[in-house]
């Protein structure tokens, strides 16, 4: 008998159809979003984006 | 000397009285009639709403700032307006009721040259039976988060929620909107993961079934007909990004629902496909859905003429294009540019207050004819800008005379950043950031989306978290005046 392979991030796609019709990160994906170097640039990236949504919108 | 009215101090009425008060000067007179004691920070609420931050902490008087400014404060709701005056006189006024505890009752007519709307929303709770308790107040079977107190309560039964988990007991949450006809999703979205986040907090996320219902005729359309966004090389739907989001944390959602009746622990409602069902619940946030706040309009004479100052829906008239008909038909440019009431050209509605042409999501509705649909957001930035750009035009007309070129502020071409951010640590929290170029799409321009990706992303991180924080004490800073508070935009 092989052996069981759980992979924690896809355990949500078999708990209803709709939830198994999207996608889910997987664990790089998550681990990007809280790594503080990462989001660091990503903080720097978005803020410039954003001024300069707001300063179109004026 | 000229005197300006401002109905309303959030958002939206706040900017337009304090820019209104600085250009004038005191040449002029810039007076704000709100109900409220307190400016809110109501983006905040939602922390304030899971226990996360206190009342004080979103909230500020409004007197000293005010005072500070110049500006002329009563604490009282607006009832009435009379723009063409009275029998014996030529002066537009309006009639107010105050609200502060020493003049509580009391009315009182204040003369204007210049009136701006900023009054908001009504929380229509007795739109849903059960929402509201019927005498137009949110009813016992839900909580809210629209104003501070609502999410002082809120935070109160959450706590109690938590307890009965520790204790063994499974709880349902329900969370999102309370009619087919509501708008701020964003909020409600903010507000349950938020939720879910504090359940894994407290160690008691598998004690809970969370949940979303909402109008929405699809995950992530947010009252704007959903986005899209550029995402690993594709330009994707919200809906993905907002589906993902649930399948990830485990929150199951029906959506294209009316919340046609609230009991103790049950909603019933109607989908878009004509089936009724119900839901159960141990907490429930739903979001009511918005009214005009039922100002009154009279001419010279005393004759009633509400229905040409105000939409059936009680929101101002303003320069919009409201005979736009079919959705096929529906432009960009059927959206208001100087909120300019066509009527009364010294009137003006800012933020919430003004009456959109039409909805911006595609309409729809069941089978049995009941309409389920997003109604237009115009809250945050969005307010913000237009309140800046009406009192702009207001000043200039006060300045330099009827003729004045009017500032133009449409929402088919400003954008709108909005950030949904769950939990509060400076690592422990993460946020969708969003931002939506232009808010209104425009298909002619933006042929496809409507909307110009490389200024309409979407992503979920720290950083979001972050600029949330940044946002929180930015605008408090901003709205009570403290030094450099004209260089922080809307």
């Amino acid at each position: 008998m092989s052996e069981k392979k759980v992979v924690e991030e896809e355990i949500n796609f078999q708990k209803n159809d709709a939830f198994n019709l999207t996608m889910i990160p997987g664990a790089f994906a998550r681990k990007m979003r809280t790594c503080v170097i990462w989001q660091f640039i990503r903080f720097v990236i978005i803020n410039v984006k954003m001024i300069i949504v707001v300063s179109k919108s004026h | 000397m000229a005197r300006l009215v401002v109905l309303g101090g959030g958002v939206s009425g706040h900017t337009t009285a304090t820019f209104a008060a600085k250009w004038l000067g005191s040449q002029h007179e810039v007076v704000v009639v709100t109900p409220n004691s307190k400016w809110n920070w109501i983006p905040s609420n939602i922390w304030v709403g899971v226990g996360e931050m206190t009342k004080e902490e979103v909230t500020f008087d409004l007197a000293p700032v005010y005072a500070k400014a110049g500006i002329t404060y009563h604490q009282a709701k607006a009832l009435s307006i009379n723009p063409e005056g009275k029998e014996d006189s030529d002066k537009p006024f309006v009639t107010i009721e105050y609200t502060s505890e020493d003049k509580a009752g009391q009315t009182e007519t204040i003369e204007y040259d210049y009136l701006v709307n900023a009054t908001g929303p009504k929380l229509n709770f007795d739109a849903t039976p059960g929402l509201g308790d019927g005498n137009g107040q949110m009813g016992e079977n839900t909580v809210s988060v629209c104003t501070a107190d609502h999410a002082v309560h809120a935070a109160e039964e959450f706590q109690k929620a938590i307890e009965k988990m520790k204790a063994g007991e499974r709880q349902k949450f329900l969370i999102g909107t309370g009619h087919g006809m509501c708008t701020c999703q964003g909020a409600a979205f903010e507000y349950i993961f938020n939720i879910e986040h504090e359940l894994n907090k407290a160690g008691v996320r598998d004690m809970a079934e969370v949940k979303w219902i909402s109008n929405e005729s699809f995950l992530g359309d947010f009252g704007m007909g959903g986005l899209h966004m550029k995402v690993g090389g594709y330009v994707v739907s919200s809906k993905l990004f907002a589906e993902s989001l649930f399948a990830e944390r485990g929150v199951e959602w029906l959506i294209g629902a009316h919340t046609s009746k609230v009991e103790a622990g049950k909603v019933e409602y109607e989908l878009l496909d004509g089936t009724k069902g119900e839901e159960a619940f141990d907490f429930a946030m739903l979001i009511p859905p918005f009214a005009g706040v039922g100002l009154k309009a009279y001419n010279k004479a005393g004759e009633d003429i509400t229905g040409t100052v105000f939409a059936p829906n009680g929101f101002m008239k303003v320069d919009a294009n409201y005979n736009a008909g079919a959705y096929e038909n529906w432009k960009a440019s059927d959206w208001p540019r100087t909120y300019q009431n066509p009527t009364y050209k010294n009137m003006f509605a800012a933020g919430i207050a003004f009456a959109p042409p039409h909805i911006i999501s595609k309409p729809m509705s069941s089978p049995n004819g009941t309409p389920i649909n997003p109604t237009p957001p115009r809250t945050g930035m969005p307010s913000g800008i237009i309140g800046k750009a009406v009192a702009h035009s207001v000043c200039d007309l006060m300045t330099k005379g009827e003729d004045a070129k009017l500032h133009e502020a449409s929402m088919a071409e400003m954008g709108a950043a909005c950030v949904a951010s769950a939990g509060k640590g400076v690592f422990s929290g993460q946020a969708a950031a969003m931002t939506v170029y232009p808010v209104v799409p425009d298909f002619e321009k933006y042929p496809g989306t409507g909307r110009d990706t490389d200024y309409t992303f979407g992503e979920i991180g720290l950083a979001g978290h972050w600029i949330k924080h940044i946002l929180h004490h930015l605008f408090i800073y901003k709205a009570k005046l403290n030094p450099g508070w004209t260089l922080i935009p809307e």
